[in-house]
């Protein structure tokens, strides 16, 4: 099982929910590039303009590691680059798990992606504000006296950080991609896992996916936010769980 | 005005203080300090409903306590772009953390208005570790984000003049080199220009080739100390004084002893090196006129022998009074290639290591005769010894009669 984190934080955010798969699966997590850990060396603001460099990534990722019959899990715009990475490759993956997938953020025609440009103008000066004052070598956070009951300090000072320019670019690709022609491409078993309330993917953006994909089948999460991994992990895992034994030839443990 | 007794003093202020601490300590029960508090505060639900609000914070979004809990969240207050913050920062960083702090978010009032807040927020739990309640503390940040804006304005203006700089610096240095070799009927000719570092600062390294007449030619490169626009304006009146005195001049040492003298009366104090050939075609190849100011000599490659240093001799340009220059002639046949230099090539660094003469004569032998190939094979020779950073601009001109 790969597991590929989205826009804004890093492969962290799958830690309540990947050890329920380490017992029967070979767990991948990883950080995309300019997130998290990655080698700050290996962005290229060139190379990564579109989410086909973050898809074949993936697919580097998964022939690096010679791994077959995979279940990918794409959260957020990564479900969308898992999409693309399935349709390039079908033959490499056995499901695809989409947690809060948008093919499109952005209003057009009769679609609604819940979005206008000026409000992604309006995130990244978001953005800015917030990463006004951090020093670019991403000095720790001060916690103040608070403890920190989740994370380790090396964690928290990269968790949902990344480089401002990375930041912005990576929030251009993923607000402004339209990839609604892959969907009905995907000849893999898909579950689409959806919160109620989300702002991000809203329930009718998760089921234009569910109907776009052949066969595909959605799940409506009693949780609400972008990040039902975090906020409702047991259910997330028993949505999965659900689904893999009826998805094509699931890989046994090694 | 009298005096009061030290003493009496000092007991009226500490009756004074100790009764003003009581009514204070009366007047702000916790119940007052939490809804009247400098700050807003909201209590949410881990999904983010809003349980309870301070008044303060009611008042910021001008909503009635009805309005917001049990039908509210706190993400509905927020500027759309807050809110993809909130849900793909904010949101996962607190459940992660536990708390975040200095998180700045916009909340918009009913008219639609906009607060800038900055937004601390605490995860409470069960014993059992279960997210229970979301505590946030909201601080008025208008006046701070107004001078972040400022701040960031001035960034981004710094930005964008650093890019014009380095655009300037690139078209200023295609200036001071010609923008293709000319073709020279019976003569091979290449050139090639590297700047120093990642390029964004003028070099003094020029080179230029023109005409002057029918079969008539000057090849000339140089180096003009320092770096930067200073150093640019001088390269660019270094280049044309060499133009236009050609024109009238046959010999490269009158035309550099010229030369001299206009730098020495020109307000810099940069001075310069240059090599300058006057190239005339005969029958079978090129009658070649040769003066160096203060240049490293250029190479001879004579069809079958060694290199060979070649060029006249002279001093720097632009700092001796009495400067003399001495021309040197030479033919050039089928076969035979000059090839010209700047120090930069000698003096290129790898550690305490120079370049050097060996390496530059190593690398002639390996790339042969042809011109396009020898420029190329010594400026290849250079980057690759400094690892393809230089520290000094470097130029190279090689030209050959076709054998």
């Amino acid at each position: 099982m790969v597991f590929v984190h989205g826009f804004g934080c890093d492969q962290h955010m799958w830690r309540h929910v990947t050890p329920a798969f380490e017992a029967d699966h070979r767990v991948v997590t990883f950080d995309l590039v300019g997130a998290g850990g990655a080698d700050p060396e290996a962005w290229d603001a060139a190379r990564y303009d579109s989410l086909g460099a973050y898809a074949e990534d993936i697919l580097a990722v998964i022939h690096g590691l010679d791994l077959r019959d995979v279940v990918l899990v794409g959260h957020s715009v990564s479900a969308m680059t898992g999409v693309l990475a399935a349709v390039a490759e079908p033959d490499l993956f056995s499901a695809l798990v989409l947690i809060g997938p948008s093919p499109r953020y952005l209003d057009d025609g009769a679609y609604r992606g819940g979005f206008s440009e000026a409000d992604i103008a309006e995130l990244l000066t978001s953005l800015d504000s917030n990463y006004l004052g951090w020093s670019t070598a991403m000095a720790p956070v001060i916690m103040g006296n608070g403890d920190r009951p989740a994370l380790g300090q090396e964690l928290t000072a990269s968790f949902c950080r990344m480089d401002p320019d990375v930041a912005r670019q990576f929030a251009r690709v993923t607000f402004l991609t339209d990839a609604r022609d892959a969907l009905p491409a995907v000849s893999t078993p898909t579950l689409v896992l959806q919160c109620h309330q989300d702002v991000i993917a809203p329930v009718q953006v998760g089921q234009y996916v569910a109907d776009a994909i052949p066969g595909a089948r959605m799940v409506l999460l009693d949780a609400t936010g972008h990040c039902p991994h975090l906020s409702a992990p047991a259910d997330t895992i028993a949505a999965i769980r659900e689904f893999l034994p009826s998805a094509a030839s699931v890989p046994a443990a090694t | 005005m009298t005096v009061a007794d030290p003493g009496q003093a000092f007991d009226r202020a500490s009756t004074r203080a100790g009764a003003a601490f009581l009514d204070a300590l009366d007047h702000d029960d916790p119940v007052a300090l939490f809804e009247s508090a400098p700050c807003g505060f909201l209590t949410t639900t881990p999904d983010g409903v809003i349980v309870k609000t301070n008044a303060t914070f009611r008042t910021w979004v001008r909503r009635e306590a009805a309005e917001l809990v049990g039908v509210a969240t706190f993400t509905d207050l927020l500027t759309v772009g807050s809110r993809m913050y909130h849900e793909t920062h904010f949101a996962p960083m607190l459940m992660m953390q536990g708390q975040v702090q200095e998180v700045a978010l916009e909340l918009v009032r009913p008219d639609g208005s906009r607060l800038p807040v900055l937004v601390n927020a605490a995860l409470a739990r069960s014993e059992d570790g279960r997210p229970r309640a979301i505590r946030i503390a909201v601080f008025d940040a208008t006046e701070r984000r107004r001078y972040e804006r400022e701040l960031l304005d001035a960034k981004e203006r710094a930005e964008a003049s650093e890019r014009e700089a380095r655009t300037l610096a690139r078209t200023l240095q295609q200036t001071l080199i010609p923008p293709a070799e000319p073709k020279i009927p019976g003569l091979d000719l290449a050139a090639a220009y590297h700047p120093a570092g990642h390029g964004a600062e003028v070099g003094g390294d020029f080179y230029d080739v023109f005409p002057v007449g029918a079969d008539d030619w000057v090849v000339t490169l140089g180096d003009v100390c320092g770096k930067g626009y200073d150093a640019a304006i001088v390269t660019t009146l270094v280049r044309h004084t060499i133009r236009a005195l050609s024109v009238g001049e046959p010999r490269p040492s009158r035309v550099l002893q010229s030369l001299d003298e206009v730098l020495r009366h020109h307000e810099t104090d940069r001075f310069c090196t240059a090599a300058l050939m006057r190239l005339r075609r005969d029958d079978e190849g090129w009658h070649v006129t040769s003066g160096l100011g203060g240049h490293p000599p250029p190479l001879l490659l004579r069809a079958g022998e060694d290199p060979q240093p070649c060029g006249g001799r002279g001093p720097l340009l632009g700092v001796l009074d009495q400067a003399a220059f001495e021309d040197d002639t030479f033919r050039l046949g089928p076969g035979d290639v000059v090839l010209l230099y700047t120090d930069g090539v000698l003096e290129g660094r790898r550690g305490r290591e120079l370049f050097g003469e060996d390496r530059l004569v190593a690398a002639v032998r390996q790339a042969g005769r042809q011109p396009a190939a020898l420029v190329d094979g010594v400026m290849t020779a250079v980057l690759d010894f400094q690892e393809g950073t230089l520290r000094d601009d470097v130029a190279i001109v090689a030209f050959g009669v076709p054998a």
